[in-house]
């Protein structure tokens, strides 16, 4: 067991210097948020002591009426002004709902941009709005519970998650105030919040392969990892972020439908009822065999065999997904030790048996399915925030979907596989398809499938300025980097001539980081001065990071590694930056010269990483003598 | 950016085609622990980038050696023969005789009475097939005849296609 550390009398660490950061689950039915403390990871409940926060928002007139446990009392009263299951929504344009057919009762309202707001009481709102409500709301439980600011959150994401979901939550977060650590995969949260890597794991060196099955509202996952002690290494993913415990319920209600033989388009009203309907039945028959259903006047029986028959093919649609994550991670489905269960929907015992049946074992599902997603992310927040030593813990993700490039013709050129691990930089060079042609449309697209058609575009830009030159000789380097969130920079580059494009890529369905802007002054009752203040004091930290940084850098390695100018040089631009640091209040100066810092200061960086990638593996090769 | 200089360097092991994967996994998890980004999640953001830059680098270093057809090209390309740059097509016939075979047997596969073992069997004998041109590879390389090492990378694309598209027939016999 670790000691526990007591500071020297006297000594004591200041109560400010304790970060405060949470895990957030943001759910499609419930979301949960979840802090380290006293070691262990603890859900952090409402006022009434309950754990969950129903996923749910309630407009009126005015704005949000209430978020939650009392938004979920108006579903069947007031449904359209009762947004429910906004998740499925997420980075998603207005073809795509038309796809998820009338599984959403909502009336909805085109935007320029293609991004669909829902039309309520109050005017049409986006989905990452909304999520901004739920997510403001697990903040206020958080704050309370630290009596005060809350310094970072890391939130998760299905792992299936695109490009654009993932954009869409971070800017969700953004709009709620809430710092983003990392973008976390969930069925990776669960894995850590289960300790698996170190678990019946005597032998440090030795390897385990596990399954996380994750079967949420609205999201299915699949991963496959690679445990050895501390390290998570994904090996796969796979699902589907369209298919859940929602799925389970509609399908039910088709069924009832069709038995009570209505036949017109259901109104919302109508449409609720059945879904809840639906839903109860489903949990009812988790206990018993039949269950008597009372809905709209009249009576029905469903048993569980019927059940079954109604939601077999959705959770054989999961199981194909497993093969395919399973082949992906290049291992055999008898190799893998252990099978973890996650999400709400596993608590239907159909959903386990099936994966029994597959792994052909027992699957584990000792933790809450609900909370340990949450509890996951919270371990994780504590070691990113700086409370926790990191030495004894590392997760290597892997992106689910490949990125591309649309070529000629409309097809797709991948650029980085499904499945590679994160962080991952990859370029390639194109050419042009014209004499003297001078502009180039790069389009940057997401998925499996060859045609541009069938893949999700993420983003269209173009690089003008090329020389004109016989068609083919131009070489334009197309440079695309996935940071460890699965976030996607591109650039381009004519190699000849040096011209430059590039663009961080904001999804077609997101928000623009003027609208981000604009949201959040108007969510402030002072906007400008807040604004400028929490500006300024981000800078601020900043400043500190790299004053403490780069000091720490220059007294260990500055004498080895720069030359007496450089060093000078340095060391006075430092000075500087703390000056400007205690008496400035102009954020943008103290950007602009931390800023000239970072990039007069970025050969020396590189040269400090070079000195350690040696000094780790020598390391390592002592070791490995001191095995022998 | 300096690191990369040579992705064999950056692992501290030599530039051959023989690799010993449990230390290349080792010397990989090793440096991830200090280089990943979440690692560098209290500093500055230049040496955040700096980091994803650093780890993507590793990352993708690793992927080339663990793979034996991208470690082959590269291996190749440090000798200067760059297989992204000219294609080449290798003019064995008997090779080429027994893709074409191997090649029909997999479109045949469907029409078998059992696909499933057909493939399997199949399979086997893509993976034996993929073995000897490695064997091959390996002969050539070790005594310095590029070009012959070269003509070998050439099947070995041709025999990663094939097994990665009985895998692809695999998946879709899975579904049906």
């Amino acid at each position: 067991m670790a000691l526990l550390q007591i500071s020297e009398p006297g000594q004591s660490p200041q109560p400010h210097q304790r970060k405060y950061a949470v895990g957030i689950d943001l759910g499609t039915t419930n979301s949960l948020v979840a802090t380290v403390r006293s070691g262990s990871a603890d859900i952090l409940p409402d006022e009434q002591g309950r754990n969950l926060l129903p996923s749910v928002v309630h407009y009126e007139t005015e704005g949000v009426s209430c978020v939650g446990y009392e938004a979920a009392g108006h579903n069947s009263s007031d449904p359209l002004n009762t947004l429910t299951s906004i998740k499925r929504l997420m980075g998603r344009g207005i073809g795509d709902i038309k796809r998820l057919g009338n599984s959403l009762p909502y009336d909805f309202a085109a935007d320029d941009g293609g991004m669909p707001k829902i039309k309520t009481a109050h005017g049409p709102v986006s989905p990452i709005q909304v999520s901004a409500e739920i997510l403001r709301k697990l903040a206020g439980r958080a704050e309370l519970a630290f009596e005060g600011m809350l310094d970072g959150a890391v939130i998760t994401v299905p792992a299936y998650f695109d490009e654009a979901q993932r954009q869409a939550t971070k800017d969700a977060a953004t709009l709620a105030g809430i710092k983003v650590l990392r973008l976390l995969n969930e069925p990776t949260a669960a894995a850590i919040a289960y300790g698996l890597d170190a678990e019946e794991n005597e032998d440090t060196s030795a390897q385990r392969l596990i399954a996380v099955y994750d079967l949420g509202g609205g999201t299915f996952d699949i991963s496959i990892l690679r445990l050895s002690k501390g390290v998570f290494e994904v090996l796969a993913t796979g699902g589907d972020s369209a298919l859940g415990g929602d799925d389970l319920d509609h399908a039910i209600a088709n069924w009832l439908c069709s038995e009570l033989g209505m036949t017109h388009d259901l109104d919302p009203v109508e449409q609720r009822v059945l879904l809840e309907t639906a839903k109860c039945a489903k949990e009812e028959l988790t206990e018993s065999d039949k269950v008597e259903l009372d809905i709209l006047d009249a009576k029905l029986v469903l048993t569980k065999d019927q059940l079954h028959e109604l939601v077999d093919s959705l959770i054989d649609q999961t199981l194909s997904a497993c093969k395919r994550a399973i082949r992906d991670a290049g291992v055999k489905i008898n190799q893998i030790e252990e099978v973890v269960l996650v999400g709400g929907s596993t608590r239907m015992p159909r959903v386990g048996q099936k994966v029994a049946e597959l792994f052909d074992r027992q699957p584990k599902c000792s933790l809450d399915p609900d909370l340990v997603v949450a509890m996951g992310a919270a371990k994780q927040a504590e070691v990113l925030i700086g409370n926790k030593s990191a030495d004894d813990m590392l997760l290597l993700d892997v992106i689910p979907l490949s990125l591309g490039i649309e070529t000629m013709g409309g097809l797709t050129e991948k650029l980085i596989h499904r499945n590679t691990t994160i962080p991952v930089a990859k370029a390639q060079e194109f050419t042009t398809f014209k004499d003297g042609q001078t502009a180039m449309s790069i389009h940057v697209v997401q998925g499996d499938r060859e045609l541009v058609s069938d893949c999700r575009s993420l983003a269209r830009f173009e690089l003008r300025g090329i020389p004109p030159m016989v068609a083919g000789s131009a070489k334009i380097q197309v440079s695309y980097q996935v940071d460890a969130d699965g976030l996607l920079n591109v650039s381009a580059r004519e190699l000849s001539s040096g011209v430059e494009s590039s663009i961080e890529v904001k999804p077609s369905y997101g928000l623009t980081d003027n609208e981000i802007t604009q949201m959040l002054q108007d969510s402030f009752s002072h906007a400008r001065d807040d604004m400028r203040l929490r500006a300024l004091r981000e800078q601020q930290v900043e400043a500190d990071r790299m004053l403490e940084d780069l000091r720490a850098a220059i007294d260990k390695d500055g004498e080895s590694l720069l030359d007496t100018t450089e060093l000078k040089c340095l060391q006075v631009a430092l000075d500087e930056l703390q000056v400007l640091r205690e008496s400035c209040d102009d954020h943008r100066q103290l950007a602009n010269q931390i800023e000239s810092i970072g990039k007069s200061s970025e050969d020396f960086a590189a040269r400090r990483m070079d000195v350690s990638i040696k000094q780790a593996l020598a390391g390592l090769s002592l070791d490995e003598a001191l095995d022998k | 950016m300096s690191i990369a200089k040579n992705f064999f360097e950056i692992f501290s092991l030599p530039a051959s085609w023989e690799i010993d994967h449990s230390v290349l996994d080792k010397k990989f998890r090793t440096l991830q622990l200090t280089f990943h980004p979440d690692r560098y999640a209290n500093k500055n953001d230049f040496e955040k980038r700096l980091a994803v830059q650093t780890a993507s680098t590793i990352n993708q270093a690793y992927e080339t050696l663990s793979s034996p057809l991208l470690r082959a090209q590269y291996l190749l390309k440090l000798e200067g023969f760059d297989a992204d740059q000219e294609s080449h097509i290798t003019s064995d016939g008997q090779f080429l005789m027994q893709q074409m075979v191997l090649r029909e047997a997999l479109s045949d596969v469907k029409d078998c009475a059992n696909p499933k073992d057909a493939l399997v069997s199949l399979s086997i004998e893509a993976q034996q097939a993929a073995a000897k041109i490695q064997a091959d590879f390996a002969q050539y390389f070790n005594t310095k005849e590029y070009n012959q090492a070269f003509d070998a990378l050439a099947k070995m694309q041709f025999a990663c296609k094939f097994v990665s598209d009985i895998s692809s027939l695999e998946a879709e016999l899975e579904e049906l």
